[in-house]
């Protein structure tokens, strides 16, 4: 058998974290090795571990997966978080892209220059509000159904969970004028996997603190 | 029946390039409409066209597609470009995503500010030679034609998209390189290839001053 995934980041976020998320809510335990120096990151490169040199890394099913997106396919497909058929697939990918987009301007926002922090966190802000969110409500609002894409479960709403409450650690209230958001966050926070998840003691992810930035700055 | 796809973008590679090549390789004909003004743009994003409010837009199938990777994916699902199971998408997309990181560089390039633009260079120089270009001259040593699974797939494609991309900056970029060499004169021969890098094809040139200045005074905020 193949055992559990593991995972090869980081002790943060970062773009691991989307992974822990998706397999957590597919109710899939993995374990994870930490890289905290940079010879920790020069073995997995001189072991040729990393295809790109790069992590996230993850070792699933016999493969040394790397690239985010082609690992969160990869997982998505195989615990059936993917639609039906190609189209919802495209859905889903549409949707998935636009979180993804919101939340790496989230992710950068500890990395960038302390003078140019309130003027990047505005505009995070004005795009979830102008740009990301208004899509989400829209669609859960056209069809009425608890999820996103196709009536069902599916890496799109774990993907939105996710960046809802990203976003909501930047502004408590981004949510307000988003009501079926708000329901959206409710329900999808009381799926079993995922409910476990956001408890403490599971293997999420805090915000990251000036010291992780550090620790990043070190390796890479 | 859907029709032909249409791409709406600028006239110029950016990110529809991808979808061009896949397309075109695929053997399926398209249609483009060019924005010229942001005038044109504004309409768009009016007319709740755009998911995202941003392009490239393809309709295709009754589906107005934003996002290039959700783009590319269904194609390549739709035209069997995309591996024979879950394992070998997994390669596809890990090699997809590879590239595609390479052709950010390139894509950026041109706007960058002109005391940079060396340096950038230098960059993509350093990426392709020393992460990208060798990972796939490791793959290939499989003996196979093509990158995964001994069939033609997207990851092919857009291997030889960003082959012919980097040699316009950096001639001799493929001589440390035999595998590569030899993949890029097999895909240049394929004939939905060789075909769209005839003359007359929809294929963009290389992003010119002009192209540079009709994406900043649509685009720029």
């Amino acid at each position: 058998m193949a055992g559990k995934p593991k995972l090869h980041y980081t002790k943060g976020r970062g773009k691991m974290e989307s992974i822990r998320w998706l397999l957590a809510a597919a109710g899939v335990e993995f374990e994870e090795e930490f890289i905290e120096t940079k010879e920790d990151l020069e073995k997995l490169r001189n072991d040729g571990s990393l295809l790109f040199q790069q992590v996230p890394m993850v070792e699933i099913d016999g493969m040394k997966m790397v690239q985010t997106r082609a690992i969160l396919s990869y997982i998505a497909a195989k615990y059936n978080l993917y639609g039906k058929d190609l189209k919802e697939r495209a859905w889903i990918d549409m949707y998935v892209e636009g979180t993804t987009d919101l939340m790496g301007m989230i992710m950068y926002l500890p990395f960038q220059p302390a003078d140019t922090k309130e003027k990047n966190l505005a505009l995070i802000i004005e795009r979830v509000t102008t740009r990301y969110f208004p899509v989400y409500e829209k669609a859960l609002k056209d069809h009425g159904h608890d999820y996103l894409v196709g009536n069902k479960l599916s890496w799109a709403d774990i993907h939105l969970l996710e960046a809802i409450l990203m976003a909501e650690e930047c502004k408590p209230d981004i949510l307000s004028a988003f009501p079926l958001l708000q329901a959206f966050k409710g329900r999808t926070s009381n799926i079993p996997t995922i409910k476990k998840f956001l408890q403490p003691g599971s293997q999420r992810k805090p915000p990251a603190d000036e010291k992780f930035v550090a620790v990043v700055r070190k390796i890479f | 029946m859907s029709g032909k796809p249409r791409l709406t973008y600028c006239n110029g590679r950016g990110r529809m390039e991808p979808v061009r090549w896949l397309l075109a390789a695929a053997g399926v004909e398209f249609e483009e409409v060019f924005l010229e003004t942001r005038e044109q743009y504004e309409k768009l994003i009016k007319d709740g066209v755009l998911m995202f409010q941003q392009v490239p837009l393809v309709e295709i199938d009754g589906m107005k597609m934003v996002q290039t990777r959700a783009i590319l994916s269904y194609i390549a699902g739709k035209y069997n470009l995309y591996g024979k199971d879950l394992k070998e998408r997994a390669l596809i997309d890990m090699y997809v995503e590879g590239i595609t990181d390479l052709m950010q560089m390139i894509l950026v390039f041109p706007f960058s500010p002109p005391e940079a633009k060396e340096k950038n260079l230098d960059s993509i120089k350093d990426r392709a030679i020393n992460r990208y270009f060798p990972a796939f001259e490791k793959v290939l040593k499989h003996g196979q034609d093509f990158l995964v699974g001994n069939k033609f797939s997207w990851a092919d494609v857009q291997l030889i998209e960003a082959i012919l991309a980097v040699e316009e900056k950096i001639p001799a970029v493929l001589s440390g390189f035999p595998q590569l060499q030899a993949f890029k004169v097999r895909m240049s021969n394929m004939p939905t290839i060789k075909k769209f890098l005839q003359p007359g094809s929809p294929r963009k040139p290389p992003p010119d001053e002009c192209y540079i200045e009709t994406v900043l005074k649509i685009f720029k905020k």
